[in-house]
């Protein structure tokens, strides 16, 4: 029964694993793998003497732990904020818009945000224009495209977490709540002594899962985003990766980079879901 | 409520407005691309147009449906999605519920699991996964769509837990009866994580509406192209030569930048057909995959 599956994992997720001796190859087209020429770490020195690496491996680090950061910390705030609300109409509503950008494609938000943030047409350019500012290249100036890729994943993805921290908020007893009303508790002490408290667990299990995500600055996002111009700013592993291997059809090189990239996050994933069983006494299965 | 402070008034009206306009932020981009995709090419290019069509025209719709490489893409697109669910589902499926048993009844069971989940944290990266494709020989065909993504590890450890919690009885009552496992599988424990496989279901769809990454690379012919992959060319990569010469032998209504809206909104719209089915069971799926006790 298990056969069709484990097959196909077999060939397409373990198959690959062999292909990982080419970073450790001189790689020629047309020859499996294994039977080229062994030439140890040079592909990995290459890289490492890439004018590039550094930023690259930095850029990635610096964009990935905002993204971390901020698209916990928005959630959180936002699922407080909706647990204040009365009229259970309104939060569904609210809760119904803020999840649906989360479903939708990088290529469609991209197209969007293209649009949106043109300096020239961009409506949103038009409306600081109102206030007397002057256009921003939130997609072509350095100094802004790391804040706007992080800021536009937060606005993609904060309704998820949301709906998470929602559903871990509902699971807080009631009868504190009516214990503290009764000691004269207003509600924002309410919030302060008991909401947070009781979503704590979630939050470090969520935070620790996390941690496994260092390295994913997010391929399509940036991908999608990204242009000659903001490489200094924006340019992460991933499409290191893809421009050296597929564009300038280095394989060795690029197998190597993405041999670090697939070391490390392992190592971080390991340790996250360690800490998750250890703290929260979480496990996927 | 018992005393309303005038200070948690004033909250409550800050906090209600604040959400609103945030559901706003969220909402707005989408109406303005699609008042952008109704409107004059002018109008557009003027910087008109806010929320609202100005100088209103189906035109750009016109154009798009006539475009052959925006028709196929969706053909191939529907055909992925078709293809690709039934044959994810199936795995899902045969895979879950073996897995889903104690390991003093199937007793290569953890070893399997982890041949599984260890996929999850190590992989081969983007350049040996390509190549392994290739030595498989279903570049540029509807399967190089389907085949690679077809073992959805976080699905399958979604259906083994709801299996976990479905009474044991039912199953031992089955094998008395003569029932064997594919048997029990078919006719006990799918109907009955009816509210799972569907969730399951809807999220692969959406996956494989929305997936381009694999169309680019593997795909050689255009004609080939997925929806996502195609948008993804005209949209944002740097093949401009295809659109503006196209734009060119069309009437002046048309711009790119209406007829780019235009497409953005259709190929939004399914998932947005599909949103409201999505977000009823989504807050089940969530909780059944990241705060099970």
């Amino acid at each position: 029964m298990i056969l069709p599956g484990l097959a196909l994992i077999l060939i397409y997720s373990y198959v690959p694993f062999f292909g990982l001796t080419m970073a450790f190859q001189k790689f020629l087209p047309a020859r499996p793998f294994f039977s080229n020429p062994w030439v140890g770490f040079e592909h990995f020195r290459y890289v490492w003497d890439m004018p590039n690496s550094l930023r690259v491996l930095w850029n990635t680090l610096y964009i990935a732990s905002l993204k971390i950061v901020v698209g916990q910390l928005v959630p959180i705030a936002v699922a407080l904020m909706l647990n204040e609300l009365r009229k259970e109409w309104l939060k569904r509503g609210v809760q119904t818009l803020i999840y649906l950008p989360h479903f939708l494609s990088w290529i469609i938000l991209g197209g969007i945000l293209i649009d949106i943030l043109s300096p020239s047409q961009g409506i949103v350019n038009q409306l600081l224009g109102v206030f007397g500012l002057e256009p921003i290249y939130f997609l072509g100036d350095n100094r802004w495209f790391p804040f706007t890729l992080v800021l536009s994943d937060v606005w993609k993805e904060f309704g998820f977490n949301t709906i998470v921290y929602l559903a871990a908020l509902t699971g807080i007893n009631p009868s504190l709540y009516e214990a503290a009303v009764i000691d004269g508790a207003s509600r924002w002490k309410q919030t302060l002594n008991i909401t947070l408290p009781g979503i704590l667990p979630i939050v470090v299990l969520l935070a620790t899962l996390s941690l496994g995500n260092v390295l994913n600055a997010g391929f399509d996002q940036v991908f999608n985003l990204y242009s000659p111009s903001v490489y200094e700013s924006g340019d992460i592993i991933d499409t290191l990766v893809y421009r050296v291997g597929l564009e300038q059809a280095q394989y060795s090189v690029a197998t190597a980079i993405g041999l670090f990239k697939s070391i490390v996050s392992c190592v971080m994933i390991s340790l996250s879901y360690f800490l998750a069983y250890r703290l929260a006494n979480y496990r996927i299965f | 409520m018992i005393r309303m402070s005038m200070g948690y008034r004033a909250f409550n009206a800050f906090n209600i407005l604040f959400l609103i306009a945030l559901s706003f932020a969220c909402l707005l981009p989408m109406i303005h691309i699609l008042a952008l995709s109704f409107s004059g090419s002018s109008e557009a290019g003027a910087g008109l147009v806010k929320l609202w069509p100005v100088g209103f025209t189906t035109s750009s719709y016109e154009f798009i449906l006539k475009k052959p490489a925006f028709l196929t893409s969706i053909g191939v697109t529907l055909q992925r999605v078709a293809l690709g669910t039934v044959v994810s589902m199936f795995i899902t499926l045969l895979v879950a519920y073996p897995l889903s048993k104690e390991a003093h009844a199937f007793r290569m069971r953890t070893v399997y699991a982890w041949v599984f989940v260890f996929t999850i944290l190590f992989n081969g990266g983007l350049i040996p996964w390509y190549m392994t494709i290739k030595w498989t020989g279903i570049m540029d065909t509807i399967w190089a769509l389907v085949l690679p993504s077809a073992v959805p590890v976080f699905n399958i450890i979604l259906l083994l837990n709801f299996f976990r919690g479905l009474p044991k009885e039912l199953e031992e009552s089955a094998s008395i009866d003569g029932a064997g496992h594919w048997t029990t599988l078919w006719r006990i424990y799918a109907p009955l994580s009816m509210p799972a496989i569907a969730t399951i279901t809807l999220f692969t769809i959406v996956n494989h509406w929305n997936s381009w990454f694999d169309g680019l690379i593997l795909m050689k012919s255009h004609d080939n192209y997925p929806l996502s992959t195609y948008l993804q060319t005209i949209l944002v990569g740097m093949d401009l030569t295809s659109v503006t010469g196209e734009a060119l032998n069309d009437l002046r209504e048309v711009s790119d930048r209406t007829a780019k809206a235009a497409q953005i909104f259709v190929g939004a719209l399914p998932i947005m057909i599909v949103y409201p089915f999505l977000q009823r069971y989504f807050v089940k799926g969530i909780v059944m995959g990241s705060v099970k006790g």
